[in-house]
């Protein structure tokens, strides 16, 4: 559904629809991906959208081949994508670690299900938090990011892309079932330009050019292939020339600096809202859609004259550690609502270092944290 | 002569691969096939899934793409489609391209995909020791089949052409001089092109299978090698320890990313 005018565009559509939309809008070309229930909208719309813009579709022959052909595609310079749920999201992993690497910039969508294994289908879930940050065997970097609606699932594909063409990192966006399926109004401003990040490519000869080069920002120029710069690319451990090494000296700082690319940039990376109010000692930390019921809850306690601080960070990975500390700092207890067993308050509780309680909200069922679940657990602590 | 050493990454030498391997006989055909064709090296992408054949990315002057194991050819999809004027060679064995890779391998047949693959069939896994391959015979000897194989084998390139490759060879390193006509071709062929080549594997193979050395493996394959004509006259008994060589298929199908870009055209000239 669609609304015009000259500079607004208002349309009523689904997160699945604004992640495809703002792909194309950062300038994706290239799509592999296999039928998987609830992300397979994202590939029918790209199948229909792609071609239009010149850009390549395909659907491959199962979740781990789509994961290559998109790493294929973005070594040859195109931005590249792939969408998946719970069970093909565990299939994504053996190339994702390949990515993060081979430092091979790419986007992987993870519209959450309930799980393990197929799980629930259908239903929403969060819990795939720990398989978004440690699935792929191996100390790795990863970035992980995770909307609570549907513009906002738009703005966050593009950043997406944004942050792996700038870190050369695999990027990896955590939608789930009700983000994927809710149709939200949006609003497009025609005039909004969005600033899109491009691969530093390198400013050397082919004869000088290091593909793994150690340089100041950690993160090497990368050229695409069939440039002129003939160079390997591997799996295996690396030194600066893109080739296998076993040398101690040689595995230790290129394995130092794959991390510390993520780690040193983490402040600029990690995104957080913040609503907080003076002396409130009961905090909120919420993400995804569960956000949304959060925030209901927020106003719901509001009303009642309770003092609550909310943080909903968008970037689940890098955790946004110092927020939580800060949180932990100032308030008697943190609540954490999840659709899960408690993944994110596991994480909560490390940042907070024992300065304060945590307290768990958790529904496991597929079904949605309601607003009045969470202000009970509020309450119970007025 | 040809120099070789135009196309090799020679600061990456000696070569991992055992004395008495085939793979280098291999490598210097696919080097003499492209020679021939006249390809820049800048307009050729070779890519590798996991495996002693695929290291040999390794050593050539190409944009090489070493992945994971059995995903060559899916990254090479990739690669072909984001850029088709790349001439895309996909160099694997057998365990990586028809055990954990058999699905890319069938499917990107199907599609019929404008991509060479060289298939370094040395029946058995080489690089982890010599565990029992697809491809490893019935009976044979393996460090996972200590009693002897229980399982059927794979014909490798029956699997590509029932699957819809354009064209489809078998050499064997004995015959080294021919496989460079049939890698030419299958560089060539616009479509999915296979070429198998039977290579002898003592370190993990010949020793246990109690063939011989390198040199003595290479006899044994001329001896049991029969061409496509002469098979054709065999009964499937008289076939059964045989490898048979030649050119398999060689058929005109329609191309995936010249269909992908017809698709382009019609879908830009409807929206115009």
């Amino acid at each position: 559904m669609k609304q015009k005018n000259d500079q607004f565009e208002v349309k009523v559509i689904t997160g699945n629809e604004a992640c495809a939309e703002g792909a194309l809008a950062a300038g994706l070309r290239f799509f592999a991906g296999y039928p998987i229930t609830p992300s397979s909208e994202i590939a029918e719309i790209l199948s229909m959208r792609l071609p239009a813009v010149g850009g390549k579709f395909i659907q491959m022959e199962d979740e781990i081949g789509a994961m290559g052909a998109v790493i294929g595609a973005s070594l040859v310079g195109s931005k590249a994508m792939t969408a998946t749920s719970g069970p093909g999201f565990s299939l994504k992993q053996e190339n994702l670690g390949y990515a993060a690497m081979a430092e091979v910039p790419c986007v992987v969508v993870n519209v959450m299900r309930g799980g393990p294994s197929t799980g629930l289908p259908t239903l929403p879930s969060q819990s795939d938090l720990m398989q978004a940050r440690w699935g792929t065997h191996g100390d790795h970097p990863i970035i992980a990011l995770c909307p609570h609606g549907v513009r906002e699932t738009y703005d966050l594909t593009i950043r997406a892309f944004n942050l792996s063409e700038k870190y050369r990192v695999p990027v990896i966006l955590l939608l789930d079932e009700i983000i994927g399926h809710v149709n939200e109004k949006v609003i497009f401003d025609k005039k909004e330009k969005f600033e899109l990040w491009q691969r530093e490519t390198p400013d050397v000869p082919p004869e000088n050019y290091l593909p793994y080069k150690f340089t100041e920002s950690d993160v090497p120029p990368m050229v695409s292939f069939g440039k002129g710069y003939r160079f390997h690319v591997t799996g295996l451990v690396h030194d600066e020339t893109g080739f296998p090494t076993n040398n101690s000296e040689q595995i230790i700082k290129f394995l130092q600096r794959l991390n510390r690319k993520i780690d040193r940039y983490a402040d600029d990376i990690i995104q957080v809202h913040e609503d907080s109010e003076e002396g409130a000692k009961i905090g909120l930390f919420a993400f995804g859609s569960t956000a949304r019921s959060a925030k209901n809850a927020v106003n719901l306690a509001r009303e009642k004259g309770v003092k609550i601080n909310f943080i909903r960070p968008t970037v689940l990975w890098p955790f946004p550690q110092k927020h939580v500390a800060r949180l932990a700092d100032q308030c008697d207890c943190i609540i954490v609502p999840e659709m899960n067993l408690g993944q994110m308050a596991h994480e909560v509780e490390w940042a907070s270092a024992g300065k304060t309680e945590v307290i768990k909200v958790n529904r496991i069922d597929g079904e949605p944290i309601r607003p009045s679940e969470i202000l009970d657990a509020i309450m119970e602590r007025v | 002569m040809l120099d070789y050493n135009k196309y090799l990454r020679q600061q990456k030498f000696p070569l991992i691969w055992c004395a008495g391997c085939g793979d280098g006989i291999v490598l210097k055909s696919m080097l003499r096939a492209i020679d021939k064709i006249g390809l820049s090296k800048d307009e050729i992408c070779m890519v590798s899934g996991i495996g002693c054949s695929s290291r040999l990315t390794g050593y050539v002057d190409f944009n090489t793409l070493h992945t994971t194991h059995g995903r060559a050819i899916a990254f090479a999809t990739g690669v072909k489609m984001a850029k088709p004027e790349m001439h895309v060679i996909v160099v694997t064995g057998d365990g990586d391209a028809t055990a954990i890779g058999g699905n890319h391998y069938i499917h990107a047949a199907r599609r019929n995909i404008d991509i060479s693959v060289i298939l370094f069939n040395n029946n058995i896994y080489g690089m982890t020791g010599g565990q029992v391959s697809p491809t490893t015979p019935i009976g044979s000897r393996a460090s996972t089949a200590p009693f002897g194989n229980p399982e059927n084998s794979f014909n490798i390139s029956g699997l590509a052409e029932a699957a819809g490759a354009s064209f489809v060879a078998r050499g064997t390193v004995h015959d080294a001089l021919i496989l460079d006509k049939y890698i030419e071709k299958a560089i060539r062929k616009k479509g999915f092109s296979v070429v198998e080549v039977m290579t002898p594997c003592p370190t993990a193979y010949g020793r246990r299978n109690r063939i011989g050395d390198g040199v003595a493996m290479i006899k044994d394959l001329k001896e049991h090698s029969v061409s496509v004509r002469k098979a054709s006259k065999m009964s499937e008994e008289e076939l059964n320890d045989k490898v048979v060589t030649g050119i398999l298929v060689d058929r005109e199908r329609p191309e995936y990313t010249d269909n992908y870009n017809k698709l382009i055209e019609r879908v830009k000239g409807s929206n115009s």
